[in-house]
């Protein structure tokens, strides 16, 4: 074999590898050429600002999700946490009348405590992560319901910063942003996040090798919980109120975003970079489907073939590299 | 013996909690002078509609000497279900149903059918019974006339765009088809996008916000409730009220607010204590032996900044 054959074939490698590592980075810009053929309003500065600051929300929550399925859990309760976090936040500013700043922070611990629980009963309790969420997705919708008395509530104007506008700069995207860059440290770069991969790639191993499984179980779940306070911190500050019936079936989009990036249900797989192209394939394709004005009843028929597109290439994707 | 233990606390408190919910219900209306009784199947009070037009239907039952015998389903169509088998054992002479599934209704109600007690459905329709009347608010005028409305505040020219709700439901399909008729009457008004964002105020945050981005010359936008019409608005900025004429549907007080505040055009307000009102007044009717028409529309009206204080409670 010629050297000039072995390095177009070590070229053909890398192309493979890399479209292999980053089948949904592909998909994503598929799409992005597609819609730009098909409608001049899809790629202006404008438009590609709103997809950002629409994808905020879902990818935050998405982050959060993340650790919990490296982690080989599963978190249905995201939506409904949002939700809870984004209520006590603003009934803390307007009804109970603290400083903006405490109704902040207090919202995210809610998200914080809410993940812990569910970690708790997922790591303590030995439940299932999927039942303990399940009943975390209704008590945090109850709690929000009871808290609002099913009425929207205002947001103090410190979380409405975050969904307004910082000069040209809109807020969302920077804390898309800054919630992108912990996530991912938090996953590559500390021992917690190598944990995650370790409990979710082979619990029993990770256990037998000293890994604190319980402890790193409720830490992610409490992330999660965070990632979803911060998400309803984001979602609330937009609407500058805090609504009682928000993000419902939010987690469904968390999730879907997440495996389209190509995470595993089963664990030990997944990476923030890819979460977010996940969470920005699903917000093209609505932001697409509203510029081509297609109607409604055949949007969620288009969103679901989507996502089973994006898995099954990715799944394809995992056995070539296998073999 | 310790889960035994568990399911019989459980039977005990379950028990515990239909003897405390059926003495409420029960508390609930005065005993009337021509003593017949009746039961208001309520979806959920957990929603200030709701609670309306309870107290609309309590207030009509003890102007017509009626017994009211409110239960709440709290939205769980199993619960709802229950309820009207008891209802049917315990010699209510009619019942008044506000459906948590239109659907699943049906099979709810057949008891009731099959003793000959009359029903009536309340705000929303029991698909395949043959019920005795549904009392509903009209959706397809209620759309016209915000067709009418949002034409007015356009100058009756002008490029519109529809936010839909939950595709399928009762509620976006008569709303919707009434606005397409009214709209039609003003031939210089073109209707250049409808999308869902599902009743949903974030939702609609998203997609007006998209909608604008493809069609920036527009002037009117009719939301199919409330809800949207205000993300709408959040999406529209400073354009809101000024550039755009937003209408919505519904008439709850943050678009009440929003009509004060001059960021919305109007909304149409429908009327729940009328809903309960006219439903008892119609199972009056029938057990006094009088036939009721199958369909009783109740009028929605329009609120904008003529009429708006009228409404703030």
């Amino acid at each position: 074999m010629t050297t000039a054959v072995k390095a177009e074939k070590r070229q053909h490698m890398d192309i493979k590898k890399f479209l292999a590592n980053n089948g949904a980075l592909v998909g994503l810009l598929v799409l992005c050429l597609a819609l730009f053929i098909a409608t001049p309003d899809f790629l202006t500065a404008g438009n590609m600002l709103n997809i950002g600051i629409q994808a905020s929300t879902i990818a935050v929550l998405a982050f959060g999700m993340t650790f919990v399925i490296v982690a080989a859990g599963i978190d249905l309760s995201v939506g409904s946490v949002a939700a809870l976090s984004a209520m006590v936040s603003a009934s803390m500013f307007t009804t109970a009348g603290l400083n903006g700043w405490v109704a902040l922070l207090g919202g995210l611990l809610t998200g914080a405590a809410a993940g812990a629980a569910s970690g708790m009963a997922t790591a303590y309790g030995r439940l299932p992560s999927f039942i303990a969420t399940l009943a975390m997705l209704s008590v945090a919708r109850g709690l929000t319901l009871v808290i609002s008395d099913g009425r929207p509530v205002r947001t103090a104007d410190q979380v409405s910063f975050l969904g307004g506008n910082l000069g040209p700069i809109p807020m969302p995207i920077v804390v898309l942003v800054v919630a992108g860059l912990v996530a991912s440290f938090l996953l590559n770069r500390t021992v917690i996040g190598r944990y995650m991969y370790a409990v979710g790639g082979n619990t029993e191993a990770a256990r037998l090798s000293g890994i604190p499984v319980q402890k790193v179980l409720v830490i992610v779940f409490a992330l999660s919980g965070l990632f979803a306070g911060l998400a309803g911190m984001l979602l609330s500050g937009r609407l500058d109120s805090a609504q009682p019936q928000a993000a419902v079936g939010y987690e469904l989009d968390a999730i879907a975003a997440v495996v389209i990036g190509g995470a595993s249900l089963a664990g030990g797989v997944g990476r923030i970079s890819g979460t977010l192209v996940g969470a920005l394939v699903l917000v093209v394709i609505r932001n697409g489907l509203n510029l081509l004005n297609v109607s409604s009843f055949w949007q969620q028929v288009v969103i679901g073939l989507v996502i089973a597109l994006a898995v099954g290439i990715d799944v394809l994707r995992r056995k070539n590299t296998i073999h | 013996m310790k889960f035994t233990s568990f399911k019989r606390s459980t039977a005990v408190l379950a028990l515990g909690l239909t003897v405390a919910l059926g003495a409420t219900g029960c508390n609930r209306g005065e005993e009337g002078a021509s003593g017949e009784k009746v039961t208001l199947a309520v979806s959920t009070l957990n929603n200030p509609f709701f609670v309306d037009l309870r107290d609309g239907a309590t207030e009509a039952a003890e102007a017509a000497g009626m017994t009211l015998e409110v239960v709440d389903a709290q939205n769980d169509s199993a619960t709802q279900t229950n309820q009207l088998a008891t209802a049917a054992t315990s010699g209510v002479q009619g019942v008044i149903i506000n459906p948590v599934d239109s659907d699943s209704a049906a099979a709810a109600v057949s008891p009731l059918l099959e003793n000959d007690i009359p029903v009536i459905a309340v705000d929303r329709a029991v698909n395949g019974a043959e019920i005795a009347s549904l009392v509903s608010s009209d959706n397809v005028a209620g759309g016209k006339q915000a067709a009418d409305e949002l034409a007015k505040a356009m100058g009756e020219k002008g490029k519109v765009i529809v936010l839909q709700g939950v595709a399928g439901t009762s509620a976006s399909r008569d709303r919707g088809a009434g606005f397409e008729e009214g709209i039609k009457a003003y031939p210089d008004i073109e209707v250049v996008a409808k999308q869902t964002a599902n009743f949903d105020r974030a939702q609609a945050l998203d997609v007006a916000t998209n909608l604008l981005q493809a069609n920036p010359d527009v002037t009117g936008i009719f939301a199919e409730n409330d809800e949207m019409a205000l993300g709408a608005i959040q999406a529209l900025g400073d354009k809101a009220g000024t550039e755009v004429s937003v209408v919505g549907f519904d008439g709850t007080e943050d678009a009440l607010a929003a009509i004060q505040a001059g960021t919305m055009t109007a909304t149409i307000a429908q009327q729940p204590s009328e809903l309960g009102k006219r439903s008892v007044e119609l199972m009056a009717q029938l057990l006094a032996g009088e036939t009721v028409e199958s369909n009783v529309p109740v009028p929605v009206t329009t609120v904008n900044e003529e009429n708006v204080e009228e409404f703030i409670k």
